[in-house]
């Protein structure tokens, strides 16, 4: 088990033809993911990487079966492709392009849930099961199989924890990035029933950031419905209010969205909340020898 | 992005939302022209600053003649509000107010959705009613794919008000007001107050808007109104070179590959006792070119007195990295010590590049924090 992706996945890639999309269907497919198509509209019936390229998302899914789709058009186009993808009765659609308008996202959110499909991001890296799959931008290297889920809003953040936990000895079963925009399709309460429901999880990383009110969220949610030993990073505790911190998501605005409001949410809580990414996996051992 | 009340009015105007008509004005001769040629007696000179908090500046007055129309020009545009000083006013008719009201659209994370917040408590601060008594704000979240038609408007009206033609104006606004922030992808679009004036008709007495950055690649209406503070140019600058760059007053200029690292890489620098400079994300790219842009915009704040580099190559590869570095620096002329962290992909090769140079190099993040800070106070 895992969640959301495993071996049995079948994925497309919508904008396989483009720069970005070729260069990481490669490193999906070094990795053993299962590509089974890919769209670029007019360069139906060609080939990339010995994948077969349609020209629609329909087609696509009618030759291939696929149930997975990780788009990489322009920013400009997101939100059709997104659509596209959930008519056509894709189940999960994962987006990685930051810089989509916050409105097309959620238009698309919203008729991607009435087909009853889920979508992860916009703006973010996409996810991996170690050793079964990975879907997006991330570098498989760090990763190794394993029982700590990880759950995130930022890519870098989570290669850097996870590469902490690599070089401690513990592996990961899933680590996904819900996506740095202030709209995104998972968040973090939908992930962390996942990762409680998944039995290859025994303990999980959650690493918000500053901005909204997920990790909040995050906090009670836990509190009431997560049993596995939970710890987690919060970025930004210096971020002045107002800025926009990289991220279009990642800004306390009015007051609310700071670091320190989510990091007493959490410790309420009793989450244990690492004070700089190197102390996770020491907090974590202490929590799994319990 | 901001913009000021005049423009935001402007747009009200556009989209047949009521304000009353106003002149933007730049020094007192200018306001008492603009109020001779409005022929009204009592009149409001407002502060148009791109911050809140203008009424208790002092950035609002009335006035009842030419002569405190002079006066309270020239006083308003000597202000500095929250840094901004007052370079623009404008002078406006000032209005009975029979009642106030709050109206707002904006994009709610919670719901995913465009919500529509309402108060019968108007003309104050928001957020302090919420605070207080959140039983008198109405949140309504709108379906994108139905909009805001007239049943759903007449709905909203009535929480408010109940004469049939201020419904029937309430409900024209908040129509004209969501069409207003969909069709310019606002994130918010506020009327604070909107009130009933002494002829029993509706008003947007204030107008405040918000862009979505994301989005102005399809507004070039809403983007020429931009007007940024030095501090925004400078980041304007580093997002037109791929960069995101925020400006903080520490003397450790850090440069990093994404955005939750660097803002990770700025809460580690606090945590073992360090100022950062910047918060700087230059993406995942090991081109030297970027690399040169970065450190010129670092070299460019005089309190920087060490530079960090903190790259996690993932799908950038370190030995990349380490080579752009070396290009880049025969390009880049600095005495300020730098620090170098290369961390995944061929990290060994990169360091092995960097050794016999003047980078030092650091193996963890906390490591090339530490060395950092340590240099600084050196």
């Amino acid at each position: 088990m895992s969640i959301l992706i495993n071996e049995s996945s079948r994925i497309i890639v919508q904008g396989i033809t483009g720069r970005d999309g070729r260069f990481h269907t490669e490193k999906m497919k070094a990795y053993k993911t299962k590509i089974v198509g890919g769209t670029s509209p007019g360069k139906g019936g060609t080939e990339v990487l010995g994948i077969p390229v349609f020209n629609t998302v329909y087609q696509a899914v009618e030759e291939t079966a696929a149930d997975t789709s990780i788009i990489f058009v322009p920013a400009k186009m997101a939100a059709d492709a997104i659509m596209e993808a959930a008519d056509a009765g894709i189940q999960l659609i994962i987006y990685i392009t930051e810089g989509i308008p916050t409105l097309d996202v959620v238009k698309a959110q919203r008729f991607v849930k009435m087909k009853g499909a889920t979508l992860l991001g916009p703006n973010c890296p996409g996810l991996i099961s170690p050793g079964k799959s990975m879907v997006g931008i991330l570098p498989t290297h760090i990763f190794q199989k394993g029982n700590v889920g990880v759950i995130s809003r930022s890519g870098t953040l989570t290669y850097e924890v996870v590469y902490q936990l690599t070089t401690n000895g513990m592996g990961q079963s899933s680590a996904v990035g819900m996506g740095g925009d202030p709209v995104t399709g998972l968040y973090f309460i939908e992930l962390l029933q996942m990762l409680q429901d998944d039995p290859e999880t025994e303990a999980i990383v959650f690493i918000g950031e500053i901005g909204g009110n997920a990790e909040e969220q995050a906090a009670e949610f836990i509190t009431k419905n997560v049993t596995k030993p939970v710890v987690a990073f919060i970025a930004g505790q210096y971020a002045p209010p107002g800025k926009q911190m990289g991220h279009a998501g990642a800004i306390v605005a009015g007051g609310a969205g700071s670091a320190k409001d989510k990091v007493a949410a959490l410790e309420r809580a009793g989450i244990k909340v690492a004070k700089e990414p190197s102390a996770i996996p020491g907090l974590l051992k202490e929590l799994l020898k319990k | 992005m901001k913009i000021h009340e005049y423009q935001a009015k402007d747009f009200f105007k556009s989209f047949g939302i009521p304000i009353f008509d106003y002149i933007v004005c730049k020094t007192p001769e200018e306001a008492v022209a603009a109020y001779n040629t409005l022929g009204i007696n009592d009149v409001v000179v407002k502060a148009q600053v791109l911050t809140g908090g203008r009424g208790k500046a002092g950035g609002v007055k009335l006035a009842h003649n030419a002569e405190e129309v002079r006066k309270h020009a020239a006083d308003i545009l000597a202000l500095t509000i929250k840094e901004y000083p007052v370079e623009k006013i404008i002078v406006t008719q000032a209005s009975t107010i029979l009642k106030e009201f709050y109206a707002s659209y904006t994009i709610d994370r919670n719901t995913k959705s465009v919500i529509l917040i309402i108060s019968a408590e108007g003309g104050i601060d928001i957020e302090e009613v919420a605070a207080k008594t959140p039983e008198k704000i109405l949140t309504f979240s709108i379906d994108p794919f139905v909009g805001v038609p007239d049943y759903l408007a007449r709905k909203f009206a009535f929480t408010l008000v109940s004469e049939p033609h201020q419904v029937t104006q309430l409900a024209g606004i908040l129509k004209d007001l969501y069409q207003l922030f969909i069709e310019k992808d606002a994130s918010l679009a506020e009327i604070n107050p909107l009130v009933i004036d002494g002829d029993g008709n509706l008003k947007a007495l204030d107008a405040k808007m918000t862009f979505d950055d994301n989005a102005l690649f399809r507004h070039p209406d809403v983007l020429e109104l931009f007007e940024p503070t030095p501090e925004e140019r400078v980041e304007a600058d580093a997002k037109s070179k791929g960069f995101s760059y925020v400006h903080l007053d520490g003397s450790i200029g850090c440069m990093v590959n994404g955005a939750g690292l660097a803002m990770g890489t700025v809460d580690v620098i606090h945590l073992y006792g360090g100022t950062p400079a910047n918060f700087l994300d230059i993406g995942g790219s090991s081109n030297p070119q970027k690399i040169i842009d970065a450190m010129t915009l670092l070299l460019n704040d005089k309190s920087v007195k060490v530079v960090l580099i903190n790259i996690f190559g993932g799908i950038t590869r370190c030995d990349d990295v380490a080579n752009g570095l070396i290009k880049a620096f025969q390009q880049v002329e600095t005495n300020i010590p730098v620090v170098v962290r290369l961390t995944g992909t061929n990290e060994k090769e990169g360091r092995e590049i960097l050794k016999d140079t003047d980078f030092i190099v650091a193996e963890s993040m906390e490591q090339a924090i530490q060395s950092a800070v340590a240099k600084c106070r050196a």
